[in-house]
């Protein structure tokens, strides 16, 4: 298995294999909180730290804690294509989590997107059942840059009263998407926004409200 | 009592006796409970070496969130010198060694049975409630089938036909505990059995609340600031219980009190089911009715002198 990995991995890393959490238990543990917070006050930015993680491009070290707090063998991961191309991203992942790599996006738990402005729509993912809306897929947004300004606003669980919320680069649609995903609710995917060293969350019982300026 | 921070015995128990591929899977659940507030997600539970009933569900939910600069209080009925509560809170002293306390306000996760604390809970704060029954339709309806079907469709009629058959044989609603909660205005909820005096501040809560049910392997999640409402009748409207007295050794209004037995003479009185915040407001100079007598002397520990057993910490 590793042989075929370093013979196809065309990557510009012919390097070893990058470590995982330096403290695997302590590291996951304080991953977990920030993104629990995170996903209970939609739409605030809670910084990631990543304990020294030196993942391969296209992974930024934020993904890579994200993926090794929450991945393991029970969780399907859908990559998209800048993601999938890269042997050495498959190989770190499959090696520090054991979660299956899976082509189609229906049979994900996780998603994984490397370029959120060529991502075509939610609703591919699993969106649940009225029955088991729990069992919808996670999706993580990669290189975003947040900010709690901007024309969109949120409200709803988690949220006192309305919080300001903007990030990118995401799709024209993606507001319209997320509109209509949450509109859904209980189904619906849930979204994770992961930037250079901070994160926010968007679960589907958030409302949305977008005023042009 | 001894020191707080015990090292690590290497070699023996995982950092809070859970291992890692099981958190993961509790921590999931989590994050899905708060992504649905009040939807009840399963969860593989664990066997844990306390039994079913004991708080097993809190205990693992707790273990998943817990970090090493936490600091941890619990209670059992308000008290954090229960029996349930000096169980776990040892549980978690031995297998984490994270600091734990009595005091409501130092605590950043509190695992509860059965009450929320009188004192108002921050932003920065988590409450673990440890629950038996989590379905709230399932004394109306066993079928676990049926009862998920009725969620998918928010079909509760039932429960408030239930709600209804109370007032028509009692003349109001006679559910005390476990009372039955809208979740923003989506899903029916238990919200464990927690008198209903601590209804109102489930609602808005700025603290994030986590549920857990080990035998029944469930978790749910009640995120921050959410609406929830006690279910009730315009013409009937939900009210909390009402005490005609004071707490008998702090003397605080519009706090649950416990029935306590003085003697075999009919001798009672009545007080904070809420410990710490008693022993509080009592360390301030509030003194209630009854804290002079002498049976009650005894009760109250820390204000005599005898019983050094005092909870400094």
């Amino acid at each position: 298995m590793t042989a075929l990995n370093q013979t196809s991995g065309q990557n510009q890393t012919s390097a070893p294999l990058a470590a995982g959490f330096a403290d695997p238990v302590q590291d996951a543990q304080r991953g977990f909180r920030t993104i629990m917070n995170a996903m209970a006050r939609p739409g605030s930015l809670q910084a990631l730290a990543t304990g020294g993680l030196k993942p391969p491009a296209p992974l930024t070290p934020v993904v890579a804690a994200i993926a090794l707090t929450l991945f393991d063998y029970d969780t399907p991961v859908w990559l998209d294509v800048p993601f999938a191309r890269s042997e050495a991203v498959k190989t770190f992942l499959r090696f520090h989590t054991g979660a299956p790599i899976v082509s189609e996006p229906v049979e994900a738990g996780f998603a994984l997107i490397a370029d959120p402005a060529h991502l075509s729509s939610l609703g591919k993912f699993h969106q649940g059942t009225l029955e088991y809306p729990d069992r919808s897929a996670t999706v993580i947004l990669t290189g975003q840059t947040l900010s709690n300004e901007g024309p969109v606003h949120l409200s709803g669980p988690g949220i006192e009263t309305e919080t300001a919320f903007s990030t990118g680069p995401v799709s024209l649609a993606f507001w319209d998407q997320v509109k209509a995903n949450n509109a859904q609710f209980p189904r619906g995917v849930d979204l994770i926004f992961a930037g250079s060293a901070e994160i926010a969350a968007l679960p589907r019982s958030t409302m949305i409200t977008v005023r042009e300026a | 009592m001894t020191a707080q921070q015990k090292p690590l015995d290497e070699g023996e128990y995982n950092f809070a006796y859970l291992d890692e591929q099981t958190k993961r899977m509790i921590r999931r659940a989590i994050l899905k409970g708060i992504a649905v507030p009040g939807y009840q997600v399963p969860f593989a539970s664990r066997e844990m070496p306390m039994p079913y009933g004991w708080g097993t569900g809190g205990v693992q939910v707790t273990a998943s969130i817990l970090g090493a600069d936490d600091c941890l209080k619990v209670i059992d009925q308000g008290s954090d010198d229960t029996t349930n509560a000096v169980a776990i809170r040892g549980f978690f002293e031995k297998t984490a060694g994270v600091e734990t306390t009595f005091e409501t306000s130092k605590a950043s996760i509190i695992q509860t049975r059965h009450r929320i604390p009188e004192k108002d809970l921050r932003e920065d704060q988590i409450i673990v409630f440890q629950v038996p029954i989590p379905e709230p339709l399932r004394f109306l309806e066993p079928r676990e089938t049926e009862t998920r079907k009725m969620h998918a469709l928010e079909e509760y009629g039932l429960m408030h036909v239930k709600l209804y058959e109370d007032i028509a044989k009692n003349g109001h609603i006679a559910t005390t505990y476990a009372y039955p909660v809208l979740v923003n205005n989506r899903y029916v909820m238990d919200p464990s059995p927690t008198p209903k005096f601590d209804n109102p501040k489930i609602d808005k809560m700025a603290a994030l609340q986590l549920y857990g049910a080990g035998r029944e392997k469930r978790i749910y999640a009640i995120p921050p600031y959410t609406e929830v409402k006690s279910l009730d009748f315009e013409d009937y409207p939900f009210e909390v219980q009402k005490f005609d007295k004071p707490c008998g050794l702090c003397g605080a209004e519009n706090v649950y009190l416990d029935e306590v037995i003085l003697d075999d003479k009919g001798g009672r009185m009545f007080v904070c089911s809420d410990s710490d915040y008693c022993e509080e407001r009592r360390e301030a100079g509030h003194l209630g009715p009854m804290a002079a007598d002498p049976n009650a002397m005894t009760l109250a520990g820390g204000t005599s002198d005898q019983h050094s057993e005092e909870p400094a910490r």
